[in-house]
C-alpha cells in the first residue's frame, strides 16, 4: 500500500509539471521557440504573487489571477519587444536571447528578493487531507492542483480546436508562411501565444510556491522538469506532456522512496531512458 | 562571374590576410610579453590573469562548437565539473603530479562526451541545448550522491596546496596562458583544415553540405568532443587556482552563462569575437566586482541585445566596416587582382556575391553598401 500512495503523490506532482510543461509545448508548437527562460518566469509569477499578498494581505489563490494577467501582458511584450526580432535573426539567435533573458531574471530576482527560500501561505487548505486508508493519504491541495492541470488543459484543447484565434495557433503551428499568406499576423500571434502560455506558467508557479518553497535559483529545474515532461510525453501532444509529468512524478516520488534524495536523478535517468530507447516520446504525434 | 572570353587567369588560393601576417608577430609578442608576468607580478595579479586566460579558453571552445557546428550547448559546465573532479581523482587519490593531471582531465571530459552526444544528438536546436543541460546535472548529482567524491561539500585539493607557493602560481599562469593560447591555436588550425571546410559547409547549408559528401553527424561528433577535451582541460586549471571543487559550483549553469556571453558579446562564428568578450565580459566583471551579481544582469541583456540586434557581435560588426581577418580560416579565391571573399558567418543575403577590390583590407568599392 505504500506504493500506491507513492504512485498517487507521484501523479499529484505530475499535475505540477504538467502545468509547466503546457506552456512550453505551447510556445514550441506554435513558433518553434525553445524559451529556456520558461522556469524563470514561473519563479517571478510565485514573486509577483509574494508581492501582492504581502502588500495586500490576501489568500495567494486570489492573487493568481492578477498574477495570470500580469504574466501575460509581460509575455506578450516581451515577444514582441524581443524574440520575434530574435526568430527573425535566426533559430540559435532565439535561443541564446531567452538564454540570456533568464539570466538576467534570475539575478535580479536574487537582487531584489536575497536568495533566500520563500513561501506563499494559503492558510488551511494546504494541509487538509483525505485519509483512504492509514498509508494511502491524498493531500487537498495536491488534488487541487492536479484538477486545476487538468482544467487548463482541457481548456487549452478547447481553446485550439473550436476557437479562431485557437485555428490560428494551429494553422501557424503546421505552416507558418502558408497561415501568414491567409491572412494571419504572426507577430501578434506569437505575443499572444507566449501571453498564454506564460499565463499557465503563473499558474504552476503560484502553486508551487504554495506546495513548497522558492528561491530565485529554482528557475532552471522547473524548466528542466517541464521540458522532460515535453520530451517524455512526445513533442506536439498536449495529453501527452500530462502523461510526461505523471511519469516524472510518479519516477521521482519513488525514487525518493527508494533511496531519500535520489528522486530527481531518478526523475533525469527516466528521461534519457525514454531518450535512449523511444526518442519520439511516449505519445508522439505522427511526422509528417 | 568576372573572366573575359578566352581569358588567361592566374588562379590562387590565399588563404592568408594582410592583417594576419601583422596578427601572428604581434600576437607571439604579446604572449612572451605575458609570460613574464610570474617574474614581476603579484599573486593577485596572476589570480586575476588565470581567471581571464581560463574564461578567453571556455569561450573559444564554446565558439567551436554553436559557432561552427551549430551546437548550442548549456551543458558544457558538465566538462568544467568533470576537469575538476578528474584533477581530483588523479592527484589526490591516484598520487599523479597534479599539473598532469590537467592533460588527464582532457581525456576523461572527451571520454564523457562520447556517451553525452549518444544521447543528446538525438535532440535539435533548443531541445538540444536542454538535454545538454539535463545530463550536465545528471553528472552534478552523481558526484553529489557519491561519497568517495566527496559529496555535496566538495573536495580540497591538498597535494596542489603543498606545492611551494611561488612555483605554483607561476606554473598555474602558465598553464592557463597554454590553454588560452592552445585553444585559440587548436580552432585556428581545425578550421584551416578539411575538417575545417566541412564545418563552414555545414554552417552554411547543412542539406547542401551533406549533398556533397559531408559526413554532418562525424563532423559535428568531433567537434563536440574537441570541446568537451578543451573545456574539462579548461576546468582543471580553473580548479588548480581555486584549490577547492564543490559541485554545485564546479557543475554551476553560470560557467555555460559566461561562455555563451563572452561569445554573443564578442561575435559568434569569428576566432576574434571570443577574445574580444572574454576581455569584455571580464572588464565588466571586475569593474562592478563590488555590485553583487549585477554584471550577470548587465552582460544578460548585453547579450540578448546583441544576439538580436547586431547578430555578428563586436568583431563580426567591425569585420563588416573593414575587412580585417586576424585569425583567417577562410579560402578566398584570386584571380590575378581581384579577389573573390567568402562571405563571413551570417552574413544577410543581399551582401552576398559582393566583392573586395584589389585583395586584402581596403575598403569595399563605394556605392556597394
Amino acid at each position: 500500500m505504500v506504493w500506491v500512495n507513492d504512485i498517487i503523490q507521484g501523479v499529484l506532482l505530475g499535475g505540477l509539471y504538467a502545468l509547466f510543461a503546457a506552456g512550453l509545448a505551447l510556445v514550441f508548437g506554435v513558433m518553434r521557440l525553445v524559451n529556456l527562460a520558461h522556469g524563470d518566469f514561473s519563479v517571478m509569477a510565485a514573486y509577483l504573487a509574494l508581492v501582492i499578498v504581502g502588500s495586500l494581505n490576501v489568500n495567494p489563490l486570489y492573487s493568481l489571477v492578477f498574477a495570470m494577467i500580469v504574466m501575460g501582458i509581460f509575455g506578450y511584450a516581451i515577444q514582441r519587444g524581443l524574440f520575434n526580432f530574435a526568430m527573425d535573426a535566426g533559430p540559435m539567435q532565439a535561443i541564446l536571447a531567452t538564454f540570456g533573458v533568464a539570466i538576467i531574471v534570475q539575478n535580479l530576482l536574487l537582487e531584489g528578493f536575497t536568495a533566500n527560500s520563500k513561501g506563499l501561505d494559503a492558510g488551511r487548505i494546504e494541509n487538509a487531507f483525505i485519509r483512504i486508508s492509514n498509508q494511502v493519504v491524498i493531500g487537498w491541495f495536491p488534488l487541487i492542483t492536479l484538477l486545476v492541470a487538468v482544467a487548463v488543459l482541457l481548456g487549452l484543447q478547447i481553446f485550439l480546436s473550436r476557437t479562431r484565434l485557437g485555428r490560428a495557433f494551429r494553422a501557424t503551428a503546421d505552416n507558418q508562411r502558408a497561415a501568414q499568406l491567409m491572412g494571419i499576423d504572426n507577430r501578434h500571434l506569437y505575443g499572444m501565444a507566449m501571453a498564454l502560455a506564460l499565463a499557465m506558467v503563473a499558474i504552476g508557479g503560484v502553486f508551487i510556491g504554495i506546495r513548497t518553497t522558492f528561491s530565485p535559483s529554482a528557475g532552471p529545474l522547473r524548466l528542466i522538469f517541464a521540458y522532460e515532461a515535453v520530451i517524455i510525453g512526445g513533442l506536439g501532444s498536449l495529453w501527452g506532456t500530462l502523461v510526461g509529468g505523471i511519469v516524472l512524478g510518479v519516477a521521482q516520488v519513488l525514487g525518493d522512496h527508494i533511496q531519500q534524495g535520489w528522486g530527481i536523478l531518478v526523475g533525469h535517468l527516466v528521461f534519457l531512458a525514454i531518450l535512449a530507447f523511444r526518442p519520439q516520446g511516449l505519445f508522439a504525434r505522427q511526422a509528417q | 562571374m568576372m573572366l573575359g572570353q578566352g581569358q588567361t587567369q592566374t588562379v590562387k588560393v590565399e588563404r592568408y590576410t594582410r592583417a594576419s601576417r601583422v596578427a601572428l608577430p604581434v600576437a607571439a609578442v604579446i604572449i612572451i610579453a605575458a609570460a613574464t608576468i610570474p617574474a614581476w607580478g603579484s599573486s593577485a595579479v596572476m589570480k586575476q590573469s588565470v581567471t581571464f586566460l581560463t574564461l578567453l579558453a571556455l569561450a573559444q571552445m564554446w565558439n567551436l562548437l554553436a559557432g561552427y557546428a551549430g551546437l548550442v550547448s548549456v551543458g558544457q559546465q558538465a566538462y568544467v565539473g568533470i576537469g575538476a573532479y578528474t584533477l581530483w581523482v588523479f592527484a589526490e587519490k591516484v598520487g599523479i603530479n597534479p599539473f598532469v593531471c590537467v592533460i588527464i582531465a582532457g581525456v576523461v571530459a572527451a571520454a564523457f562526451a562520447v556517451p553525452t552526444a549518444g544521447l543528446a544528438f538525438r535532440l535539435r536546436g533548443g531541445y538540444f541545448a536542454v538535454g545538454t543541460w539535463v545530463i550536465a546535472e545528471v553528472y552534478r548529482l552523481l558526484v553529489t550522491k557519491i561519497s568517495w567524491l566527496g559529496g555535496g561539500s566538495g573536495v580540497s585539493f591538498n597535494s596542489v596546496a603543498r606545492i611551494d607557493r611561488g612555483t605554483r602560481e607561476a606554473v598555474i599562469f602558465w598553464l592557463a596562458l597554454g590553454v588560452a593560447v592552445g585553444s585559440v591555436v587548436l580552432v585556428y588550425f581545425l578550421l584551416r583544415s578539411r575538417r575545417g571546410l566541412a564545418l563552414t559547409a555545414i554552417r552554411d547549408d547543412e542539406t547542401g553540405a551533406r549533398g556533397l559528401g559531408v559526413n554532418v553527424f562525424r563532423s559535428k561528433l568531433w567537434v563536440y568532443i574537441i570541446a568537451a577535451f578543451g573545456t574539462g582541460v579548461t576546468g582543471a586549471v580553473i580548479y588548480l587556482n581555486l584549490l577547492r571543487a564543490q559541485p554545485e559550483a564546479a557543475f554551476s549553469l553560470n560557467w555555460s552563462a559566461l561562455m555563451i556571453f563572452a561569445v554573443v558579446i564578442g561575435g559568434l562564428g569569428t576566432i576574434e569575437g571570443p577574445i574580444i568578450g572574454a576581455i569584455i565580459f571580464f572588464a565588466l566583471q571586475q569593474f562592478l566586482a563590488d555590485y553583487g551579481t549585477w554584471y550577470l544582469v548587465l552582460l544578460g541583456a548585453i547579450a540578448a541585445g546583441v544576439v538580436v540586434f547586431a547578430q555578428r557581435g563586436l568583431w563580426g560588426t567591425l569585420v563588416r566596416r573593414r575587412a580585417v581577418d586576424l585569425f583567417p580560416v577562410r579560402r578566398r579565391l584570386c584571380l590575378e587582382t581581384v579577389c573573390f571573399v567568402e562571405e563571413s558567418p551570417r552574413q544577410s543575403g543581399e551582401e552576398l556575391g559582393k566583392l573586395t577590390e584589389g585583395g586584402f583590407g581596403s575598403p569595399p568599392e563605394p556605392g556597394s553598401s
